[in-house]
């Protein structure tokens, strides 16, 4: 273990978040409590119904929701700290549900340019970073397009590469395909999974358990608790316990699990579809 | 339908005008426009209009493209013409009942109508050959001095940038809204003017509240990448002043100092 903390990019200690209720000023707690840390260069899943709590833990890493008990730490950073704002908010960089309402400008190669411009890098500097960005979400042939008229899946990859120009060591992803098609999806899956390939610490909001599959750790949020931490592996393996918690069952497991109840009994540790396809060639 | 319309009359081109900077291409539209109200002979007139097909011829944008753009404007000028026209006291040259055209009354509304058209086209031609985005940030740039006497420069340019990026996205929003509506039995082709006013109501509503929603989570996207107003802010395609920039700024003081002579020598 490292006391100082410095291969944790984001560490996060009795986090409260309480919401005001507009008109009659009562409030409402969002996140209860929630405790962990994140190692930098990792890929974590955190994954719950709506109304879980996982977006406001997002947007707490990103400062653009501050603590109303608990600290939250970005890259050493604290996010109640206002001097170190703009450092929390460039070292975590943040990808939002909506592409349509995150995209600043109508030509695509200057609305990637938008966060390094707000930093204020010098131009030639931009320039290099715009075109390497747009080629790491494999855009750069629409630099010069307007944003309206690509696809959904090709305006959340322009604005993926508007956080990456920004060079941030951590993205938190909240939930960048809950508006996309299958095949945007699975582009924007592939991007997240080669950006964190490069280093780039990934934290995936979700509720598609899919896509949580090939992440190195999930967590579970429930009524703002977080209910659930491990492996994928780990995670899946406890069927009842997600169950209970009316999220979905790989099908590798679902089926492991109704095979059991039929007398057939195959190994406990079965998660993926290959591993079961495996055991029931053996058991046959 | 939606996707594909052009904002403002953009004419897509690389010609030398449409190079120039948007700087440049600001300062000599209002410059040709101030120097229309110099001229005050027809022979003056002549040497704008060469002026400005000059400009028309290099900037390759097809005639009928600028004539288009004119449509809308053609019944203020017509307007004008006839207003002139018959409201000019002088020689009579043609009466009926109270109506009553001079001959200076028909050279003023011809002049008139000249000067108009000469201004519309004058000034369509930035717009023609300057991408919204550049004229928004030349505007921008251009207020810049204005900003120690609190002109908020940089704070206009971002609302414009921002207009212009959301106006596809709210007509798409439009067509959503007005598609379910219709889906529920709304009707927004039959009766009269106030009927069908009224009808707009239940797309109104909803485009407001979409709209606000939509600047909240676009206010959240632009903390989130560390947006924090105009200052410390560096731009990528910093603009600068270029030759033709300066043969263009030569060429029109020429043509201010033409229509000065022109005021002063020509009776």
């Amino acid at each position: 273990m490292n006391i100082t903390g410095k291969n944790k990019i984001i560490q996060i200690k009795g986090l409260i978040f309480d919401y005001v209720q507009d008109e009659t000023g009562e409030t409402k707690r969002a996140v209860n409590d929630v405790t962990f840390d994140i190692e930098r260069g990792s890929f974590t899943a955190i994954i719950g119904q709506n109304g879980s709590g996982k977006s406001t833990l997002a947007k707490s890493m990103n400062a653009l929701l501050i603590p109303t008990e608990g600290t939250v730490i970005v890259n050493g950073y604290d996010t109640t700290d206002e001097e170190h704002l703009w450092d929390v908010r460039q070292s975590a960089g943040m990808v939002f549900q909506n592409p349509d309402n995150q995209i600043v400008s109508s030509i695509v190669e200057d609305d990637v340019a938008f966060g390094p411009e707000n930093l204020g890098i010098d131009p030639e500097v931009i320039r290099q970073r715009v075109d390497t960005a747009l080629e790491s979400v494999r855009m750069g042939k629409y630099k010069k397009k307007a944003p309206h008229m690509l696809s959904g899946g090709q305006k959340q990859r322009i604005a993926i590469a508007g956080v990456v120009a920004m060079k941030p060591q951590c993205i938190i992803f909240d939930e960048p395909t809950a508006m996309l098609d299958p095949k945007g999806r699975k582009d924007i899956m592939r991007i997240i999974h080669d950006l964190n390939a490069e280093g780039i610490t990934a934290i995936l909001i979700t509720h598609f358990m899919e896509e949580a599959a090939n992440a190195d750790r999930i967590i579970i949020m429930n009524k703002g608790k977080a209910v659930m931490d491990g492996t994928p592996r780990e995670v899946f393996m406890d069927r009842d316990r997600l169950v209970s918690l009316s999220l979905d069952v790989p099908l590798a497991v679902e089926l492991r699990h109704g095979l059991a109840a039929r007398g057939i009994d195959l190994s406990d540790d079965i998660v993926t579809e290959e591993e079961l396809v495996e055991a029931v060639c053996r058991y046959m | 339908m939606i996707r594909d319309i052009t904002l403002g009359q953009y004419f897509a081109g690389e010609s030398w005008v449409h190079r120039l900077d948007p700087r440049t291409k600001i300062i000599v539209s209002l410059t040709y426009i101030v120097a229309l109200f110099i001229l005050h002979t027809f022979i003056g007139f002549a040497f704008a209009a060469i002026a400005l097909a000059v400009v028309i011829a290099l900037s390759k944008v097809p005639i009928k493209f600028i004539l288009r753009g004119l449509k809308p404007i053609f019944l203020i000028i017509v307007f004008t013409f006839v207003l002139n026209m018959f409201m000019y006291k002088g020689d009579p040259l043609w009466h009926f009942w109270f109506l009553t055209i001079t001959k200076q009354g028909l050279y003023k509304a011809v002049f008139m109508a000249v000067r108009l058209v000469l201004l519309i086209i004058g000034s369509s031609m930035l717009t023609l050959t300057t991408r919204p985005i550049s004229l928004t940030d030349g505007i921008e740039s251009l207020l810049k001095p204005l900003a120690k006497l609190g002109v908020p420069a940089h704070e206009l340019a971002m609302m414009m940038t921002i207009a212009l990026r959301f106006i596809p996205t709210l007509l798409e929003e439009t067509d959503k809204i007005m598609k379910a509506q219709q889906a529920r039995g709304a009707d927004f082709e039959s009766g009269n003017i106030l009927n069908r006013a009224k009808n707009l109501i239940p797309i109104l509503v909803p485009l407001f509240i979409s709209a606000f929603r939509i600047a909240q989570d676009m206010a959240m996207a632009m903390e989130a990448r560390c947006y924090r107003g105009g200052e410390h802010r560096t731009r990528m395609n910093a603009m600068h002043y270029g030759k033709s920039d300066a043969a263009a700024f030569i060429l029109t003081i020429l043509f201010v100092a033409a229509c000065v002579c022109e005021r002063i020598f020509i009776a």
